[in-house]
């Protein structure tokens, strides 16, 4: 994966949206390899162009600093604010220090530890999301990623300042939202959002990775799609072929909507703040009340013989018996995220 | 349809043959002694993998369980389709566990003590979570809120649900808010996890209980170990994402067998909980293992 993820640097710049291209499968594979783009703008360059300063923070007073997630201090057009991202490298040897954009455990106690920073000194959170997803190696799992994500989500649900958070280029899964629970989540018009990589579902679902664009479709990834499933709340149109072709005038866009939506939070108070941000994530999911109990018993319907031993079974409780559908201990193959 | 003779045990009655073979012992089990077990090798303690309602008719007092919500089913959000289209796998998933999603939920008594309870089966889809999962460990975590009572929550599943996309991974933070009012509200949450738990099941509710108890073995991991040790050329440690390798690094408070598991809760919430209206109904149920 690494080969691969080097090999990134190295595409050339993908056609511009602008002309779409023929199949809807092509457009959202574009727009996969446009968020991947490593002349893409990243966190750091993003909030250089977004802050009047930004003082960055180090550390998860834990274990260590993770590269692959920044945060610190800052102000906005004036406005205070607590800023964390993803941060990707733009060439191999950032890269491999910034671990491509993905998250360890330490990188995420690091954003949990400036999100309560934030809470305690009334300061509004802006987080930068880009990841292909939280690092997958086994140090992570020994530090326990899945807590540290777990956690920071946690925290965003707890913290009573406003949250915006922007999809920037890739939302990849868990990695990503760990720092994306926010009040309101903006994207740039090339980022995409996804439960798990579309190389990830394609090996899963279709057994090779090479239908990777399949999956981008089937999974609905653009910025547009997450839009109409209200996942996000707005795009920000990106510059010509793409933000890298501007980065200048992509934080210029980025740092408009981020004032309007942090003095549109800042003007509610606590409690309705909440209670909002409470209401976005209760109203996920969807699925119909058929009502009643379970799936009555029909495809099974029984013979004497059946029924027989089943009034002569004293397990045979309405939920007690425990050798009904048993029979397979190594079902289908797992699904990841 | 196949030919069934009236006196042969049916395939959803019980599995196809009278005996399954330990994966960990490779001893042939006879199914009925298996299942007295509560479905563990009585030689080396392998523990198989049981259904949510076995689960829940191993923790919870006889007959005591109500189930709540049971006509949750999921939609089809993206009209996901790989090899077949996502409602075909509902289905299909339907027909073989009778059961209308991966989650089922209710209130039951715990050594007399009454708690929310829900109960993952990896059986459906992987015990993956969408929408109808989320909503279920959602109302459980609000109800025992309503009530005052403690949450448990059993955890089996290889993450959140592909199928269901974003809205998919929404259901963490859903599940989790929900959990942060249980918190703010001083009222225990316990997380128990048995094989497998991985995946965005994980670094969501499972991993957040107050007290967080373990099987024997479990797989209990965030991305699949496949994908650790394909796509980072790395070495394995022996018993990567086990029980025993969460233990270690402090992830699990305790691991307990499934034989001890109902003890297990019971003692952790007499201490933890406020005491159930017939606390003097139950005594003597503490033990330590």
């Amino acid at each position: 994966m690494v080969d691969r993820l080097r090999g990134r640097t190295k595409e050339p710049v993908t056609a511009a949206p602008a002309q779409e291209p023929a199949s809807p499968r092509d457009a959202v594979w574009a727009r996969v390899l446009l968020a991947r783009n490593a002349r893409r703008p990243h966190a750091l360059e993003l909030i250089a162009g977004i802050a009047d300063r930004f003082t960055e923070l180090h550390g998860d007073r834990l274990f260590g600093d993770d590269g692959a997630i920044v945060g610190g201090l800052g102000r906005i057009d004036g406005r205070r604010v607590v800023i964390v991202g993803h941060q990707k490298g733009s060439d191999t040897d950032e890269n491999i220090r910034r671990n491509f954009g993905m998250g360890k455990p330490e990188g995420f106690r690091k954003a949990i530890r400036l999100f309560e920073l934030a809470d305690r000194f009334g300061i509004p959170v802006v987080t930068l999301v880009d990841t292909p997803g939280a690092y997958p190696g086994a140090e992570a799992e020994e530090r326990g990623v899945a807590e540290a994500i777990a956690r920071s989500i946690m925290v965003m649900c707890r913290i009573r300042v406003p949250i915006v958070t922007v999809i920037t280029g890739e939302g990849g899964s868990g990695g990503a939202l760990a720092i994306a629970a926010g009040d309101v989540v903006i994207a740039l018009e090339n980022a995409v959002y996804a439960v798990i990589s579309p190389e990830g579902c394609a090996s899963i679902l279709w057994r090779t990775s090479e239908k990777a664009p399949d999956a981008a479709l089937a999974m609905r990834m653009s910025a547009a799609d997450q839009l109409a499933l209200g996942v996000i709340d707005q795009i920000v149109p990106e510059p010509g072929e793409g933000a890298h072709a501007d980065p200048a005038e992509t934080a210029r866009r980025l740092r408009a909507v981020i004032v309007e939506q942090l003095d549109r939070l800042a003007a509610l108070p606590p409690d309705e703040l909440m209670a909002a941000r409470m209401r976005r994530y209760r109203d996920f999911g969807a699925f119909d009340d058929l009502g009643g109990p379970e799936i009555p018993e029909a495809a099974e319907r029984q013979g004497l013989g059946d029924r027989l031993r089943r009034a002569l079974e004293p397990m045979g409780t309405r939920i007690g018996n425990f050798g009904a559908r048993e029979g397979r201990d190594e079902p289908p193959a797992r699904e990841e995220v | 349809m196949p030919i069934t003779l009236p006196f042969r045990p049916r395939r959803e009655s019980y599995p196809p043959d009278m005996w399954t073979q330990c994966p960990g012992c490779n001893e042939m089990l006879f199914n009925k002694h298996l299942d007295k077990a509560m479905r563990v090798c009585t030689s080396c303690g392998h523990h198989f993998r049981v259904s949510a309602p076995a689960r829940l008719a191993q923790l919870l007092d006889s007959g005591s369980f109500r189930e709540r919500d049971a006509g949750l089913v999921s939609r089809d959000p993206l009209g996901f389709v790989d090899s077949k289209p996502y409602p075909d796998r509902i289905v299909a998933a339907q027909t073989a566990t009778g059961r209308r999603d991966a989650a089922l939920w209710g209130f039951g008594l715990l050594a007399g003590r009454r708690i929310a309870i829900c109960a993952l089966d990896f059986g459906f889809m992987g015990g993956s979570m969408g929408s109808v999962v989320g909503e279920k460990v959602t109302r459980a975590a609000e109800a025992a809120l309503a009530e005052g009572i403690p949450l448990v929550i059993v955890s089996a599943s290889g993450g959140a649900r592909m199928q269901e996309g974003t809205l998919a991974l929404m259901q963490l933070v859903k599940t989790i808010a929900a959990l942060e009012a249980l918190r703010a509200a001083g009222l225990p949450f316990i997380s128990v996890l048995a094989d497998p738990t991985t995946g965005g099941v994980f670094a969501s509710f499972a991993a957040l209980g107050d007290v967080n108890v373990a099987e024997p073995n479990a797989l209990i991991g965030f991305a699949g170990a496949r994908v650790s040790a394909g796509t980072i050329a790395e070495e394995l440690p022996p018993g990567f994402q086990r029980a025993e390798f969460l233990f270690a690094h402090g992830f699990v408070d305790r691991i307990a067998t499934r034989a001890d598991l109902r003890d297990e809760l019971t003692a952790i919430l007499d201490v933890l909980a406020p005491p159930p209206v017939a606390a003097d109904a139950v005594p003597g149920s503490v033990r330590r293992g």
